[in-house]
């Protein structure tokens, strides 16, 4: 209740203020849009089904490039992590190329894959894989060993130990990294969208402000963080939430 | 298969819901008119294993010499000596977890290649994943192994009900207690009907009254499945209390040091007069032992960092690894 009440407090506050100097007028409504216009721009979005198509090819493009980081990613991070020699090598690499922002691979991406889908696929890709890449290395370092040798000791070996003992063993230790790799994923995808006329949300917002359409362009951004906000409460909360019911611990995140 | 020919204690009392089942149990390994014949290879033979490995500061270190052992099929052999003398990762050989630098195991007279559900460890933390209900966790050897589900789920209720947990099929394994845990680790090693049961301190982290118990439904359970036992201990008594056979190690490297055959009558209590004659038998041999591990921990300081191939930095395999 009383968390509810500050929520409510802290939202309306903002809101206020947003409010008082939208009409205050100290800059014009195209560079400052009002509450409403947003509301407005939101709501005529939606009407003529732009938007909806937008979320749809954005949320196609993440899940694909998301879905292949996580395979990728966890193959790479558990070869890192049992491999001495590429734990020395490829170990340093992995978390220099961290500090690379995504969007500094889309020159590469043109290069090899043109103006297409590929290109920003493949930029969702290096925004995410790093991540997912160094928590599952980091998750099967720290998963308790006995599970590896009980599973083996139960005739568990190859792809059946990784998948029903590996990979769920270390699921407490990834889950955070996981998200992280989410997050990362979803905000390469709009910088890559919005530097390639391609539909999406990305798109959405720089057609905004080609138009010198503010509002628009506020009404997409709060699109992009309800999405990201949705996926992290739905999916990643689901997954914390069963991850404590069957450990009983309160997973690290 | 070898010919399962051993001794049935008779005058442990069976719990009747269990005795029905006797008849079950017969039918992987126990066969109790069987002419006793002494078959011919042991189950278990170890001939002449010896490991070592390199410690942190790239000198080599023997930690098992020469170790030679042959269990009989059904046999409850149960294994002393100060921590330290690799007695677990003894264990850990004979599960094909890691290999020896040199001998053999042979189980069936066949040598050891890697793990085998033929013989299976039991943890001293119990090892149970977490992640799957307590009837999962027993039926994860046979789903390895590629049984029918209708068949999984049926032996998953008879082991449970065999160390009396079919209430808790659906529990995961943190609301369980440690005995529970320890029984649960028990049903899951049964329920791949392995031959050869290797337990590793099972019961050393649990209280008193809760490893009483468990002495009592293991031997039980040892009568009812006719599984040969190998029992890793640093606890004299309890290795009286439950072996027909008690093997000494000698500490760093770990050699055989001594043989003591059990013969007493079961079932056998930790208290029993008799148990405490033949623990100060053992006791007086042992205490040499452990003497030499206690000055070897006041030089070191700090006991030496194991490297195992391939599972390195493994706290199971700093051998023994619990206090005396």
């Amino acid at each position: 209740m009383k968390r509810a009440a500050r929520f409510i407090i802290f939202y309306a506050a903002l809101f206020g203020l947003w409010t008082l100097l939208a009409k205050l007028k100290i800059w014009p409504p195209y560079l400052f849009p009002s509450p409403w216009g947003v509301g407005e721009a939101l709501y005529a979005g939606f009407q003529d089904h732009s938007y909806l198509i937008a979320i749809r090819v954005s949320m196609e493009r993440v899940l694909i490039g998301y879905g292949i980081s996580v395979v990728l990613g966890m193959i790479l991070g558990l070869g890192v992590a049992s491999n001495k020699f590429l734990e020395e090598t490829m170990g340093g690499l992995l978390v220099s190329l961290q500090s690379l922002p995504s969007i500094c691979w889309w020159p590469l991406a043109l290069l090899w894959f043109g103006l297409s889908q590929n290109a920003i696929l493949f930029v969702v890709i290096m925004g995410s894989l790093l991540s997912v890449t160094l928590a599952m290395e980091d998750g099967r370092k720290q998963m308790p060993k006995i599970f590896g040798q009980a599973g083996r000791n139960l005739g568990a070996k190859g792809f059946k130990l990784f998948w029903y003992v590996l990979l769920p063993a270390s699921l407490p230790f990834i889950v955070s990294g996981l998200k992280q790799g989410w997050a990362f994923a979803w905000r390469s995808l709009i910088t890559a969208e919005m530097l390639y006329l391609s539909l999406g949300l990305g798109q959405v917002l720089m057609m905004g402000r080609d138009l010198n359409d503010m509002s628009a362009v506020l009404a997409v951004m709060v699109l992009i963080i309800a999405i990201g906000y949705l996926v992290d409460g739905i999916v990643f909360k689901s997954m914390e939430r069963s991850l404590q019911h069957r450990w009983g611990l309160t997973t690290a995140s | 298969m070898s010919t399962h020919a051993h001794k049935l204690p008779s005058q442990v009392p069976v719990p009747a819901g269990i005795a029905v089942r006797r008849n079950r149990a017969s039918l992987f390994s126990l066969d109790r008119h069987a002419p006793v014949i002494a078959p011919a290879i042991p189950k278990v033979g170890l001939d002449e294993i010896c490991l070592s490995y390199r410690t942190e500061k790239g000198e080599r270190l023997l930690a098992l010499d020469r170790i030679s052992l042959e269990v009989k099929a059904g046999e409850f052999v149960c294994i002393v000596g100060p921590s330290g003398c690799g007695k677990s990762t003894l264990l850990h050989l004979i599960a094909g977890l890691h290999s020896q630098t040199s001998g053999q195991i042979l189980v069936d007279g066949k040598p050891v290649q890697g793990p085998g559900t033929d013989r299976l460890l039991i943890f001293q933390e119990h090892g149970l994943f977490p992640w799957l209900t307590v009837g999962q966790n027993v039926e994860f050897g046979m789903k390895m192994k590629g049984v029918p589900k209708p068949v999984r789920r049926e032996a998953t209720r008879y082991y449970l009900q065999l160390v009396h947990l079919a209430k808790f099929e659906n529990s995961y394994i943190h609301q369980l207690s440690g005995g529970m845990r320890q029984r649960v680790a028990i049903a899951r090693a049964l329920a791949t009907e392995p031959d050869v049961l290797l337990m590793d301190e099972p019961f050393a982290a649990l209280d008193a009254q809760t490893r009483d118990l468990l002495h009592d439904e293991l031997e039980r359970i040892w009568n009812e499945t006719g599984r040969t036992i190998i029992f890793v201990t640093h606890n004299v008594r309890e290795a009286i209390r439950l072996g027909d056979r008690v093997v000494l190690l000698t500490f760093r490297p770990g050699r055989v040091k001594s043989e003591f055959q059990i013969d007493l009558p079961r079932p056998r209590h930790l208290e029993d007069p008799s148990v405490a004659a033949v623990a100060g038998d053992i006791l007086n041999e042992l205490r040499e032992e452990i003497n030499r591990s206690i000055e070897a921990e006041y030089q070191d300081g700090v006991r030496p960092h194991i490297d195992l191939e391939p599972e390195k930095t493994d706290r199971g395999q700093v051998a023994g690894g619990f206090g005396l």
